[in-house]
């Protein structure tokens, strides 16, 4: 099968993820589009290393795993840490940062 | 040992004095006594041993090579300037050198006595060991560079002197406007130097002589450049040694203690003027235009500084006008060639000088601190020997023989003559001087010593100095302490001092015969001793006119007893003439008694158009262009710049992930665009 096929379905879900992570306001939604971006990315990896016939590709890929994992953790972690002081679980809510 | 070695040893005693006297501060004070002031004075005498060595031993060498430059290390040696730390023994700057040493000797042990009771004993001998280190290095500088050293280094010694009460108002005022005109000078001398240098490219005294009289400012006289270079100078010159209009820092300088007074004006500082166009005779005689300038100023600070002297009332400040008028006449003799007469001048002058502000201190000292001549009199039976130095003084000043005086004096005179043509403005300038020294130093001495005794005088007589109850400033009244930065509890009189008497006499008898080492026609001690230095010079020639010596000295001596008959007349023969003649000359009394309105002047035509400029830059520049335009602006440019940054900083995640995908797009296009 022609690699464009694997790089369009990643792209596909590349794009789903961050546009999801553009529009959607809350926490848990974004982790989840975070990971459909990274799984986008991880699929490309993936396809490239099959076509090159070498492994790099999925060893990266399984590094990007690890670190999605890592950054779950995190992630979760924040939103049950606002849950409890009883902020609003909507990211445009906490904009402190702004400047 | 070598003559310069001789000259280095000059320089360290009083040096090494300092630092013991300064840096030993609490021993010494702990140790009580006086020290610290015995520890001083054997530092100058030991440098006048010194002088003395050099003096011998440069007698020794061939009268063509007494001219010996000795360097200790180079001070700085880079492309085009090397300048070492050397010193110049020649019989110009050993003649000098003796002066400062030998006089300043005497005032060291005045100091003693007079000093005694001030509580800024040690400080007071620190500092004043430390103004002798630097006129010695002014005289013994081999090269421009130490020179200007030496020069700033009089300056800053003489602001810490004439400030030394410090709690004085009046003397921290009179320090810093000392302090500043002598920076004027200092700039002068560093700007001259500069002209020379430019054109001898070296700093070298003698290699900058060499090159000067080979050419190097071009050929001929009147060169615009060492003109330049020597107007300069003689700026530099006019503030050190109180010429007009550089001169109002000297009369205020009478704020520091006596002996100080007696420093500055006889055997030190005032005199550096006088040494520098003597030592520079090589490139004025190439630009006789600055030649004219030093004589015509010198004559005119002659003239008025005699009129202001007339009118006075504070004795120390008759005797700085009377300095002034006399620097006057050693200015208008080394300007027009009479270098030997104007340096004979100068030594006669430091021992009168000295010998009369002794005299002054211990007056000072019986009238309890007070100043005024309106105050003095009578004194004449309670201070015989006060009163002997005066006249003695007074007789020197005046220039009657055989006194110092009349010789020098005369001799400045008679070169100035030979030299002819307009030059005989000068020469009757200083005969009107000549006359007008007569009148005020016996009008001051009269004034002081003679007439209806006052009460302090009565008490001397009772066998008590007078003592003030409540301490106070003679110059505004103002009450004072006792404590460190006034003056101290008791006053001394050279009648119950010894070590005052003794300096005053040295000084007497300088003052009676020092003259007779050169009287024209007969010796020509000093002519010989110098010619060595002026080897060079085409002016440097013994007068040949016997009628104009004779006719000079005649005239110089007439004039002198008719000033002194005319004081004798109008302050104690009849006592109310001088306040008659106020009244009918009103203007002219005015003008004098005013000081010729020299410090309005100078505050009308530089002082407050400078405040002017000062405001205007302050409220106009500071603020409206500094403040609000440059600070100002680039604080707005930077407020600006950073509120459109922040307007970025939203805060929503969102927007953060847009702008980190759109760069990212943006990076991928690029390389996509760039393959």
């Amino acid at each position: 099968m022609n690699i464009a096929w694997y790089l369009a379905v990643s792209a596909i879900v590349f794009s789903v993820g961050a546009i999801g992570v553009m529009t959607r306001r809350n926490p848990l939604v974004l982790l989840l589009c975070l990971e459909l971006m990274l799984n986008g990315a991880n699929l490309a990896l993936v396809a490239f290393s099959r076509m090159w016939g070498n492994g790099d590709g999925q060893i990266l890929a399984l590094v990007v795993m690890t670190v999605a994992a890592c950054e779950v953790c995190i992630g979760l972690g924040m939103i049950v840490a606002i849950y409890r002081r009883r902020l609003p679980i909507d990211v445009d809510e906490l904009r402190e940062l702004q400047g | 040992m070598s003559t310069t070695t001789y000259g280095w040893l000059v320089l360290a005693f009083p040096l090494l004095g300092t630092l013991v006297v300064s840096l030993g501060y609490r021993p010494l004070q702990a140790l009580g006594g006086r020290t610290a002031g015995w520890i001083a004075t054997g530092a100058i005498f030991l440098s006048f041993v010194a002088a003395v060595g050099a003096l011998l031993s440069l007698q020794s060498h061939a009268p063509e090579h007494r001219q010996l430059v000795s360097s200790l290390w180079d001070y700085a040696s880079t492309v085009g300037i090397n300048a070492q730390m050397s010193i110049l023994v020649d019989p110009l700057s050993v003649f000098m050198i003796l002066i400062v040493t030998g006089v300043s000797t005497m005032i060291h042990l005045y100091s003693i006595s007079y000093m005694d009771k001030d509580r800024g004993f040690e400080r007071f001998f620190a500092y004043l060991n430390f103004f002798v280190f630097s006129m010695l290095l002014l005289v013994l500088a081999g090269n421009f560079l130490l020179l200007i050293v030496g020069w700033a280094f009089v300056g800053a010694a003489s602001y810490l002197l004439i400030s030394f009460w410090y709690r004085r108002t009046t003397a921290t005022r009179a320090g810093i406007k000392a302090f500043v005109i002598n920076v004027v000078g200092d700039v002068g001398l560093v700007l001259g130097t500069y002209f020379i240098f430019k054109h001898t490219h070296t700093l070298d005294f003698l290699q900058s002589f060499h090159r000067a009289e080979a050419g190097a400012f071009g050929p001929g006289l009147n060169q615009g450049d060492l003109v330049a270079g020597c107007v300069l100078l003689l700026v530099g010159a006019f503030a050190k040694s109180a010429q007009i209009p550089l001169h109002t820092w000297l009369p205020d300088a009478m704020e520091g203690p006596t002996p100080v007074s007696a420093l500055i004006h006889a055997a030190t500082m005032v005199t550096a003027g006088v040494y520098l166009i003597a030592r520079m005779h090589p490139l004025f005689e190439l630009a006789p235009s600055a030649q004219d300038v030093g004589a015509v100023i010198g004559a005119a600070t002659l003239l008025i500084a005699g009129t202001i002297a007339i009118t006075q009332t504070d004795i120390k400040r008759v005797i700085a006008y009377s300095t002034m008028s006399q620097i006057g006449y050693m200015i208008m003799g080394v300007s027009v060639g009479a270098y030997a007469a104007g340096l004979f001048h100068l030594m006669t002058h430091a021992f009168f000088k000295a010998l009369l502000f002794m005299a002054a201190g211990s007056l000072i000292g019986a009238m309890s601190g007070e100043q005024s001549l309106e105050k003095m009199g009578g004194f004449r039976k309670a201070m015989p020997f006060t009163y002997g130095c005066f006249i003695i003084g007074g007789l020197a000043l005046s220039g009657i023989p055989p006194f110092s005086g009349f010789f020098s004096k005369d001799e400045i005179l008679l070169v100035t003559g030979e030299r002819g043509g307009w030059h005989w403005a000068l020469y009757a300038a200083g005969y009107i001087g000549a006359f007008l020294t007569a009148i005020y130093t016996f009008r001051m001495i009269f004034r002081a010593f003679h007439g209806e005794p006052v009460a302090e005088a009565r008490e001397l007589e009772g066998g008590h100095v007078h003592h003030a109850e409540v301490p106070t400033n003679p110059a505004n009244g103002e009450v004072e302490d006792l404590d460190v930065g006034f003056p101290g509890p008791t006053h001394a009189i050279a009648e119950r001092s010894p070590p005052m008497a003794v300096a005053m006499t040295v000084l007497a008898v300088g003052a009676t015969g020092i003259g007779l080492i050169q009287i024209p026609k007969v010796d020509f001690v000093i002519d010989d001793f110098l010619r060595p230095s002026f080897a060079a010079s085409k002016l440097y020639e013994p007068h040949t006119k016997t009628g104009l010596l004779v006719f000079g000295l005649i005239l110089g001596t007439l004039l002198g007893l008719a000033g002194i008959a005319i004081a004798y007349r109008v302050w104690v023969v009849r006592p109310g003439t001088s306040a008659a003649w106020e009244k009918r000359f009103r203007p002219l009394y005015v003008l004098f008694v005013n000081k010729w309105y020299f410090d309005e002047a100078i505050d009308l035509l530089i002082v407050r158009p400078a405040r002017a400029v000062g405001r205007f830059a302050n409220d106009t520049f500071e603020r409206l262009f500094v403040d609000e335009t440059i600070v100002g602006g680039t604080t707005g440019i930077v407020r600006a710049g950073s509120a459109a940054v922040r307007a970025a900083q939203t805060g929503f995640v969102r927007y953060y992930a847009a702008l980190l995908l759109l760069g990212l797009t943006g990076v991928g296009f690029y390389f996509l665009l760039q393959s």
